[in-house]
C-alpha cells in the first residue's frame, strides 16, 4: 500500500471515529437528566469539538509537509511554555533567561529538526541551553530563590520544547523501507497517545473504583488505566500497517508509548498540584490549557523517538 | 483598520489578554476605564481585551512626551489604538492639560486611563493623579470602571525591551459610584481601593 493510501485510510478511520463520538455525545445528551450528568456530558461533547478542530489541523500540517508540520509544534511548544510560565513565579531577574526561551531557544530546536542534525537537536536545550540560561540569571544578580526559580524555569522547558519536539523529530529518522512516510509515525504517536488518554477517561468514567494516585490524580483508577492502556495497546497494534513495525513490534511500542503517556499525565498532574491549580489554561474548550492536552506525549514522545531510532534505523 | 488588528493579534499571541467582567458587563455605556500602570504593553492589553464593537468607541489615553515622540510611536497609538495624546509636563499655563479628554468625552467616546500618569514596578498601583477626580466631576453620567492588569508587570516590567509571552488577564470591576460632596483626595483613594480590591 502506498503511502497516500495508507494515509487516506488513517484520516478516514479517524474522521468515522469522531462522527461516531458525536453522534453518541448528541444520544446521550437526550438521554441524560440529572445535573451532574448533563455537566459530564457537555464536556465530553466540548472535547469532541475540540477534537475535530485538533485533527483538522494536524491533518493540513501533514498535507503541507515537513515545514508545516514543524511550525505547529513550535506553536504548540511556545503555548505551553507560556501556560508554564504564567503559573510559575519568576521575577524581574528572570526576564532575560524568559526571552532567551521563547525567542531562541524555541525557533532553533525547530530549526535544528528542519535541517535534520539529529547531534546538535539531542543536546542543544540539556547543555547549552541548560548552561546559558542559568548563567543570564545569575548575571541579573538577584539571588532570592535563585536555585528554586532556575529549577522550574529549566523544567518548563525540558517538557515543553525539549520533550514536545521529539514528535515532530520522528521525520528526521532515516528508518530502511519506510522512506517517504515518516509523517504516518507521527500520527501513530498522537493517534495511540490520545486514544489511551480517551480509553482511559472512558473506562474511568464506566468501572472505575481503586484510585491509583489521589493525592495526584483522583480521577485516575486503577481500572480506567488498565483497560483503558489495553484496548489502546491493541488499537496500536492493529495499527501496524501504517508503521515500520511489525504487528509484535507495533504491540510492543503502543505499550511503551500508553504507558509513558500515563506517567506523563501523572507528572504534570503533580506540576499542577505543586502550583496550586486545576488545569493548565483554558485554550481549548473542554480540555483545559495546551499542556493539559500535550501531558502525555511530553513523556511518550521521547521515548518512542529513541526506541525507534536505536531499533529500526 | 490592519494595524489595529495586527497590534491586538500579537498581544493576544503574546499575553493573551484574557477578559474577566467580575462587576460589570460589556455593553455599550459611555465609561472611563482606569487600571493599573506597570508596563508599556497595559494599553494595548486592556484594548484588547475589549469586545470590537466596544473598541470602536472605546479611546486609550497616552502621554505626548512618550507616544508623540517618534513618528512611528505616533503613527501606532494614533492609526493604530485612536489614543488621546495628553501633555504631563505639568501646566503649561494656557491650556488645561485635560482639554482633549474633554473633547473626546463630550463626544461620546470612553476613555482608558492610568490614573498613576507612569509605569510603577510593581502590579499594585500607587497614588494616583488629580485627572481622574476632574473628569469625574465634570461628567457625572459616565460610568467608572476600575480595571485590574494581572501578570503584566511580570511580562515586560519597566526598563525591558522585549515582553516575555505570559497568560495575562484584565478584570474589569463594578462601577465606582458618586458620593455628593466627596473630597479629591478620598475620591482617588477609593477609585484606588476599587482597582487594589480587583488583585485579590
Amino acid at each position: 500500500m502506498s503511502i497516500h493510501y495508507k494515509f487516506y485510510w488513517l484520516i478516514g478511520g479517524i474522521v468515522l471515529l469522531l462522527m461516531a463520538a458525536t453522534v453518541i455525545g448528541k444520544l446521550l445528551r437526550i438521554r441524560v437528566k440529572s445535573e451532574g450528568g448533563i455537566a459530564v456530558v457537555d464536556n465530553l461533547n466540548a472535547r469532541v469539538r475540540a477534537w475535530w478542530s485538533m485533527v483538522i489541523v494536524f491533518t493540513v500540517a501533514a498535507v503541507l509537509g515537513k515545514n508545516a508540520t514543524l511550525v505547529l509544534f513550535a506553536i504548540i511548544s511556545f503555548f505551553a511554555l507560556r501556560e508554564f510560565v504564567t503559573l510559575t513565579p519568576t521575577r524581574a531577574g528572570d526576564h532575560r533567561a524568559l526571552s532567551l526561551a521563547f525567542f531562541v531557544l524555541i525557533p532553533a530546536q525547530y530549526w535544528l529538526i528542519g535541517i535534520y542534525w539529529y547531534e546538535l537537536f539531542s543536546i542543544f536545550i540539556p547543555v547549552y541551553g541548560f548552561l546559558l540560561l542559568s548563567s543570564l540569571s545569575a548575571l541579573a544578580q538577584d539571588t532570592e530563590n535563585f536555585l528554586a526559580r532556575n529549577a522550574k524555569i529549566q523544567w518548563g522547558i525540558m517538557a515543553a520544547i525539549y520533550c514536545i519536539s521529539h514528535a515532530p523529530a520522528l521525520l528526521l529518522l532515516d528508518i530502511p523501507g519506510y522512506a517517504g512516510q515518516n509523517a504516518l509515525l507521527l500520527f501513530y504517536l498522537v493517534l495511540v497517545v490520545q486514544i489511551s488518554d480517551v480509553l482511559q477517561y472512558v473506562f474511568g468514567k464506566l468501572f472505575g473504583k481503586t484510585k491509583i494516585a489521589p493525592v495526584v490524580s483522583p480521577s485516575k483508577t486503577v481500572e480506567g488505566f488498565v483497560g483503558g492502556a489495553a484496548s489502546a495497546t491493541a488499537i496500536g497494534g492493529a495499527m501496524w500497517w501504517i508503521t515500520p513495525f511489525s504487528p509484535l513490534q507495533a504491540t510492543g511500542m503502543a505499550f511503551v508509548i500508553v504507558l509513558m503517556g500515563f506517567l506523563g499525565g501523572l507528572t504534570l498532574s503533580a506540576v499542577k498540584r505543586s502550583l496550586g491549580v486545576k488545569d493548565w489554561g483554558m485554550m481549548i474548550r473542554g480540555h483545559g490549557g495546551m499542556m493539559d492536552r500535550m501531558d502525555s506525549v511530553v513523556f511518550a514522545a521521547p521515548i518512542f523517538f529513541h526506541l525507534t531510532r536505536y531499533f529500526f534505523t | 483598520m490592519w494595524l489595529s488588528s495586527l497590534l491586538i493579534g500579537l498581544v493576544r499571541i503574546l499575553v493573551g489578554a484574557t477578559p474577566r467582567w467580575i462587576g460589570s458587563q460589556p455593553t455599550t455605556a459611555q465609561r472611563i476605564y482606569f487600571a493599573n500602570h506597570s508596563s508599556h504593553i497595559d494599553t494595548m492589553a486592556l484594548y484588547s481585551a475589549l469586545p470590537r464593537d466596544l473598541r470602536a468607541s472605546t479611546r486609550p489615553v497616552a502621554a505626548a512626551d512618550y507616544w508623540g515622540k517618534t513618528r512611528f510611536r505616533r503613527y501606532v497609538v494614533l492609526a493604530g489604538l485612536n489614543a488621546v495624546l495628553i501633555s504631563r509636563n505639568g501646566p503649561d499655563s494656557t491650556l488645561d492639560p485635560l482639554q482633549p479628554l474633554y473633547e473626546a468625552l463630550e463626544n461620546g467616546d470612553s476613555l482608558i486611563i492610568f490614573p498613576e500618569g507612569t509605569r510603577q514596578t510593581q502590579s499594585l498601583p500607587g497614588t494616583f493623579k488629580s485627572g481622574l477626580f476632574y473628569l469625574a466631576e465634570k461628567f457625572r453620567n459616565v460610568e467608572l470602571i476600575p480595571v485590574y492588569l494581572e501578570n503584566i508587570h511580570r511580562s515586560m516590567p519597566k526598563g525591558t525591551l522585549l515582553p516575555v509571552p505570559l497568560i495575562c488577564t484584565v478584570r474589569f470591576g463594578a462601577p465606582l459610584q458618586r458620593i455628593a460632596n466627596e473630597s479629591k483626595q478620598a475620591f482617588l483613594l477609593r477609585a484606588r481601593d476599587g482597582v487594589m480590591r480587583l488583585a485579590e
